[in-house]
């Protein structure tokens, strides 16, 4: 296993995700010897999980089942261990597609944080290209350092334990894209410009409030930025059920329901809805929105250096 | 050569030899070069009302006549200069707030300045020009819609992908961009061959290529029942020309469709999407100039079948290539995107990937996706189904004067994606119909038991 390269049987070392059914998930280090504890039951891993192929279901000690699963970048983001506030798969797509990232792109990040968007990008860059994430945070950086190690990815970045604002990412002249994730990013636009490539190159800043999307514009266009650009994405999420709905009575014979104009009571249609006369409903499938959605994250504002 | 971009006329030549990024005026016939930062001419006087109380819309606020304008446009004035002249003879410009004259400024520039900034094509810059040209073509995916499916695809250098488009071969560019030349692609096209108009823009180096392999989708059958052989080919010298022919139609049919569209916007356009379009005019025009050189060999005789049958041998050796890749079935992620009813293609097109790997289906409608996720869920062999969409919106940040753009998308598509899993043997047997009854309600007491945890 590598987060940045499929293996095909899980190997001692390897961090896997267990998959208990609906969204509820979590990850586990793969150990000779240890055990790890579901509400389905025991799974050890010596027996349970070495050897087995990504994907197979595992029979847990009380009979139930899980999946394991091989680690991306979106499962993880998903499952890990928060040290901050997070950025989610929605956010990251849009970060990547927008900052132009393929393999061999050199990208800077600031803060690293929980690493969730580090593991996208290294994901995004690898095999040729690196990361240079900057945390000002001494626990976290050791934390997000131990952690790349333990995934197999600690090749492609580099973790440096200082303060951007005030020291930069530590590079210069080399970044094919900046990556902004702290409180005042307006400070550190001038350190973005200087890690840029000379040639050019692109710059991503991620705030939740619009007062900081304001002062980082300004900033950016005082720097020579081109083709500044905020946008805000949102996901919706859809539950997939059949609905039914009752037929109200008004009171007319049995005789005229069967010829009331429902459509779909085409034998051509079925499939997509039904109407159930016994019953008097009229079923049908249907994607409904989640009850609550995350409304904001953030702001992103890109913009060019040319 | 001639190109055409918003209705006006140029020539490339004086643009070889700039960085990207660089920004140039179009003068008559010919490419200026311009500096990169115009010195803003609007700091003059600044003079401003403070509301819009006494301003009254009269229509006779601009002295200048619709002649004179376009006297001045005769002489060849700059445009910087006719904003001005505008300005200076606007009678109400000086009692506008600033932020209106500030806005006025903008309307006009973008009007008689004409400036193109040459940009580098890139997935970002093909997919917004696409969808804002052509969404027809690309099955209206949003940009964000397909940053989402190579996300969620888990797409990156070394993977073995299956993709399944009708939308120009964009999404299959997207998908190569992110490889970066690493691993493989295996290609499912209908009808004749696959298009590629949208793939030729992002100029990808030759070596992208290699491992870009094709297999027509309605030899799936035959491959999945193992009857798929070389003989069973389609019928090479019909096909040969037809896949000519489509994408020669193609290319002709492009250009002045794209015309009509740059006529027709009236919306805003933003600059970078000049440039890739003239890029894609450009190879379609070398791929013009390919085919007529083939055309002329082909016309001289013995020399003419020659040409066919090497290409029928090459065409035949990629295919049975394709064909082994597919066998193994070990793919690392399947990309659907196409016009097609998505369920069938993934029934079948799932057969051909590994477990625990991503897939992701597009589709412009919601309902073909309800089905497909019920389809799926009968079939078993997949989890975490999820059907999303993503909304986005795009905010003007100014001084005082931030707030979300009036106008937004209304929709940029559909995607379903799940992870697969290993089907178990009692599920995998369709025709034992008891294992599946006894597998339905177990799955959905655990399902149940979730729910509740």
């Amino acid at each position: 296993m590598s987060f940045v390269e499929y293996g095909d049987t899980i190997k001692n070392g390897d961090t896997a995700i267990v998959f208990l059914g609906h969204e509820s998930m979590f990850p586990v280090k793969v150990q000779h010897g240890n055990v790890t504890q579901t509400k389905y039951g025991v799974i050890r891993h010596s027996t349970d999980l070495i050897g087995k192929k990504y994907g197979s279901r595992v029979t847990c000690s009380k009979g139930g089942w899980v999946y394991i699963l091989h680690p991306t970048p979106e499962l993880w983001t998903m499952n890990l261990p928060h040290r901050t506030q997070i950025l989610y798969s929605t956010d990251i797509s849009m970060i990547t597609m927008m900052l132009e990232l393929k393999p061999g792109s050199i990208v800077c990040e600031s803060g690293t944080g929980s690493g969730s968007l580090s593991h996208a990008l290294i994901r995004t860059v690898a095999p040729t290209g690196h990361l240079y994430t900057v945390e000002f945070h001494q626990q976290r950086a050791e934390k997000a350092r131990e952690e790349f190690r333990e995934h197999g990815v600690e090749h492609l970045v580099t973790v440096t334990n200082q303060d951007v604002c005030k020291n930069g990412f530590g590079v210069s002249n080399v970044a094919d894209a900046v990556f902004l994730d702290i409180p005042s990013p307006w400070e550190a636009i001038g350190h973005a410009k200087s890690a840029l490539k000379a040639e050019g190159g692109r710059i991503c800043s991620f705030s939740p409030c619009i007062e900081q999307v304001q002062r980082t514009c300004l900033a950016m266009e005082e720097y020579g930025f081109t083709e500044i650009n905020t946008l805000e994405i949102l996901l919706r999420v859809y539950n997939v059920r059949t609905i039914s709905l009752q037929i109200p009575d008004l009171g007319k014979a049995a005789e005229d329901n069967s010829s009331t104009s429902f459509d779909c009571s085409n034998p051509s249609n079925q499939g997509i809805s039904c109407v159930n006369l016994q019953q008097g409903t009229v079923q049908f499938k249907s994607g409904v929105p989640l009850r609550e959605m995350v409304g904001h994250t953030g702001y992103l504002t890109f913009a060019t250096k040319s | 050569r001639k190109i055409i971009f918003e209705k006006q006329w140029f020539y490339l030549d004086n643009a070889i030899g700039h960085i990207y990024g660089t920004t140039f005026e179009v003068t008559s016939g010919g490419n200026l070069q311009l500096k990169e930062v115009v010195e803003e001419t609007t700091t003059e006087t600044k003079e401003a009302g403070a509301d819009n109380r006494n301003i009254v819309d009269d229509g006779k606020s601009q002295k200048l006549t619709h002649d004179d304008i376009k006297a001045l446009k005769d002489k060849g004035i700059k445009g910087q200069e006719i904003v001005q002249q505008l300005i200076e003879n606007s009678t109400t410009f000086r009692d506008k707030t600033e932020f209106a004259q500030d806005k006025y400024i903008k309307k006009k520039k973008k009007k008689y300045e004409a400036v193109i900034t040459i940009v580098k094509p890139s997935t970002r810059i093909l997919s917004t020009m696409y969808y804002a040209r052509e969404p027809g073509k690309i099955n209206h995916l949003r940009y964000d819609t397909l940053a989402q499916m190579l996300t969620l695809g888990n797409i990156r250098a070394g993977n073995k992908m299956i993709v399944m488009e009708t939308c120009a071969g964009l999404v299959l560019g997207a998908v190569m961009e992110r490889m970066g030349g690493y691993g493989s692609i295996i290609q499912m096209y209908p009808g004749g061959g696959p298009v590629r108009a949208a793939t030729s823009c992002f100029g990808f180096p030759k070596p992208f290529f290699d491992n870009l392999h094709e297999f027509p989708l309605s030899k799936m059958g035959s491959l999945l029942s193992g009857t798929f052989s070389t003989e069973t080919l389609p019928s090479e010298p019909e096909d040969n020309t037809l896949v000519e022919e489509e994408s020669n139609g193609l290319t002709g049919k492009k250009q002045p469709s794209l015309q009509e569209t740059e006529e027709d916007s009236t919306t805003e356009t933003a600059m970078e999407i000049n440039e890739t379009e003239e890029q894609e005019t450009m190879d379609i025009n070398a791929e013009d100039v390919e085919f007529k050189d083939i055309k002329e060999k082909e016309n001289k005789g013995n020399v003419r079948i020659f040409v066919v049958e090497k290409k029928q041998w090459e065409r035949r050796k990629k295919l049975i290539e394709a064909a082994a890749l597919l066998r193994e079935k070990n793919a690392d992620g399947l990309i659907v995107a196409s016009k097609f009813h998505p369920t069938p293609l993934l029934l079948t097109l799932l057969e051909f990937v590994a477990p625990s790997r991503p897939f992701v289906v597009y589709c412009l409608y919601k309902e073909p996706l309800l089905e497909c996720y019920t389809k799926l869920r009968e079939r078993g062999g997949v989890i975490n189904l999820k059907l999303s969409e993503t909304w986005l919106r795009n905010y003007q940040v100014l001084p005082d004067r931030s707030h979300p753009k009036l106008t937004m998308s209304g929709g940029g598509g559909y995607l379903l994606s799940g992870i697969t899993v290993v089907l178990d043997e009692g599920k995998s047997d369709t025709s034992n119909l008891e294992a599946l009854k006894m597998e339905e309600p177990s799955s959905k007491r655990c399902k149940i038991q979730d729910l509740h945890c």
